[in-house]
């Protein structure tokens, strides 16, 4: 098969902040290259989120290479549309190359470098930057195939609203930043929720009246790189935060869904015969969670206390989580009524179209902070890429100019000057 | 604090369980293994259970000896308790198991544990093993494990280390979580 290709020194597949950041770093170089885009520019943000989602970050963090940050309330956070908006418009400040509505089929290698099959044409390039993101494809666990029929399921990326659910009570499995809001918000809407929890990671929203990424910014958390990770796989894999961002700043956490009338319940084990069983470890995975906030809030008390910081509150300790004794094992999900599960089980990346084998064993690129084995061949934009903060958009700020001068040195080795 | 000068020894070889975890990251098929235990009935209530070869790391392994385990149920049930009932030895399995992942966490967290032990306890109403009820569960309905530790560290790192070991004991996993049981004769 010879179709036509087009040669260009990089392509970067994906038009969201990562791509757009790592086009930025190219134009500064004077590389040339093609942002190609399966959708519109910000495509995940517009039509995979539910509806009243905003930034875990406040505004004043969300920055991107060569602009400041969006919003008018620098401590606000952004709504979809807004991201959608901010990253739209940052695409046209930077003029980035993208070519929309252009989704790639196939990666593979080539003779000089690699080759990029899309439905609408295809490149050869030098270098190849992937940066689709790492929450293309919601992981729903084994056990939602022995859910039976009678039940709705939706998972993170499928669900938009409560008002789409019907009145029956709804069994939300997981307890990332994702699981506490929609079993928050659809408790608020009148429905009896019970939420499936296993490890998390707790947070409170506002410390010693600061934002905690604030207190994570001061104390040096967010720039923790790689070789200060002392279990790198799982700083890449460990849950969101239960955190939200609201207008009035309000923190989330068990304790709170627990007052509100929601019913915790362990990790979800199995379903057998129409019944969900629950592990009996929540009331470990509660108190590991507790331990490490309050490790987190030891961390900014010790950092306050050795700057001297004046312009924060007095330090807090919150409630340990109150686990319900005893928490419920099972649930018979027809004869309890569940109408809906909502799988907030966390997500993964699709590379289905990439022939080039640097995938490890659990299907996820192998890589050293974004280079991957594979020469002239880069990922950017996922969790704890190079350092902590890699997991946010204001991470794309030094990890795209880092990673671009990995990828330029490799251009100027396959003869392409800028 | 633990003095430099006295490193921490808890008798836990750390060093080579991080090189096994990295070595098998890189192998998963050699993580496969097996563990076997062989049951014969000896009379009444009482069974005598052997341990001997289990499969790992791509091979067939020995223990050093067969350990073997006697289990009864007690006078009280009409047995003549020659052994520990099959629950206790369950309890003696998470607590053991629990154990050994303190210890190795201490290790790794170079903290040096001085006494450890571990009173487990789990309530059961028999009513249902009787068949007399068929709304209570065979099983354990509550298990308690209370650890006194005796270590260089404060009360929240032992908190921490309790909670690691729970977090990575394949006993504690196996009695809070469903598992698959296939039994089959012949």
């Amino acid at each position: 098969m010879a179709a036509p290709a087009t040669y260009i020194p990089v392509v970067i597949i994906g038009a969201g902040h990562a791509g757009l950041a790592m086009s930025f770093r190219l134009t500064e170089r004077s590389f040339d290259h093609v942002v190609l885009e399966r959708g519109e520019v910000a495509n995940s943000w517009r039509t995979e989120r539910w509806d009243s989602l905003r930034l875990l970050t406040p505004n004043w963090q969300n920055q991107l290479p060569g602009i400041g940050c969006p919003g008018e309330d620098p401590d606000g956070y952004m709504t979809m549309t807004e991201v959608a908006e901010f990253i739209t418009e940052y695409a046209s400040a930077i003029a980035a190359p993208v070519r929309v509505r252009t989704t790639v089929t196939r990666v593979g290698v080539h003779a000089r470098g690699y080759i990029v099959e899309t439905d609408r044409g295809n490149w050869t390039c030098d270098a190849l930057v992937i940066a689709s993101g790492g929450s293309n494809i919601a992981n729903v666990p084994a056990a939602s195939a022995e859910v039976p029929d009678s039940i709705t399921q939706l998972d993170a990326m499928t669900y938009r609203s409560p008002n789409d659910l019907d009145d029956r009570p709804v069994l939300v499995v997981g307890a990332s930043a994702t699981g506490v809001q929609l079993t928050d918000e659809i408790n608020r809407s009148g429905r009896s929720v019970t939420i499936s929890v296993g490890e998390h990671v707790r947070m409170p929203r506002s410390y010693r009246g600061r934002d905690v990424f604030w207190w994570m910014e001061q104390a040096g958390v967010l720039d923790e790189g790689l070789d200060q990770l002392d279990d790198l796989v799982r700083a890449r894999r460990v849950p969101s935060p239960q955190l939200i961002g609201t207008p009035e700043h309000r923190s989330i956490d068990l304790n709170a869904l627990a007052d509100q009338g929601v019913e915790i319940v362990g990790r979800l084990g199995r379903i057998t015969d129409g019944v969900a069983q629950f592990s009996g470890s929540l009331p470990n995975v509660c108190t590991m969670a507790d331990l490490k906030m309050n490790r987190l809030l030891q961390r900014f008390d010790d950092w306050a206390e050795s700057t001297g910081a004046s312009e924060v509150g007095p330090p807090e300790r919150f409630d340990p989580t109150k686990v319900p004794s005893p928490a419920r094992l099972e649930l018979d999900l027809a004869e309890d009524g569940i109408g809906t599960i909502v799988w907030a089980t966390g997500y993964r990346p699709d590379y289905s179209w990439l022939d080039i084998p640097v995938l490890d064993r659990k299907g996820r690129i192998r890589h050293d902070g974004g280079v991957t084995d594979a020469p002239g061949m880069y990922v950017t934009g996922l969790n704890v890429l190079r350092r902590r903060r890699s997991s946010f958009i204001g991470g794309a700020v030094r990890d795209s100019e880092e990673v671009s001068v990995h990828l330029g040195r490799h251009l100027e080795e396959a003869g392409v000057h800028a | 604090m633990t003095d430099i000068d006295t490193p921490v020894n808890n008798g836990v070889n750390t060093e080579a369980l991080l090189g096994a975890r990295e070595a098998l990251s890189g192998a998963p098929e050699a993580a496969e293994f097996t563990w076997t235990a062989n049951c014969s009935w000896v009379d009444g209530t009482f069974s005598q259970t052997t341990v001997d070869g289990f499969s790992g790391l791509g091979q067939e392994h020995h223990h050093k000896t067969s350990y073997s385990f006697g289990a009864d149920h007690p006078e009280c049930f009409a047995s003549e308790d020659r052994g520990a009932t099959p629950p206790e030895i369950l309890l003696a399995a998470l607590a053991s198991c629990l154990t050994a992942g303190v210890a190795s966490v201490a290790q790794h967290r170079q903290i040096q544990l001085r006494s450890v032990t571990a009173t487990v306890e789990g309530k059961m109403n028999v009513l249902g093993i009787l068949g007399a009820d068929p709304d209570i569960r065979n099983g354990f309905n509550d298990v308690t494990v209370h650890f006194d530790i005796d270590a260089d560290a404060s009360s929240e790192d032992i908190q921490a280390l309790v909670a690691q070991s729970q977090k990575r004991s394949a006993v504690y996993d196996m009695v809070t979580n469903p598992t698959r049981v296939a039994v089959e004769v012949g």
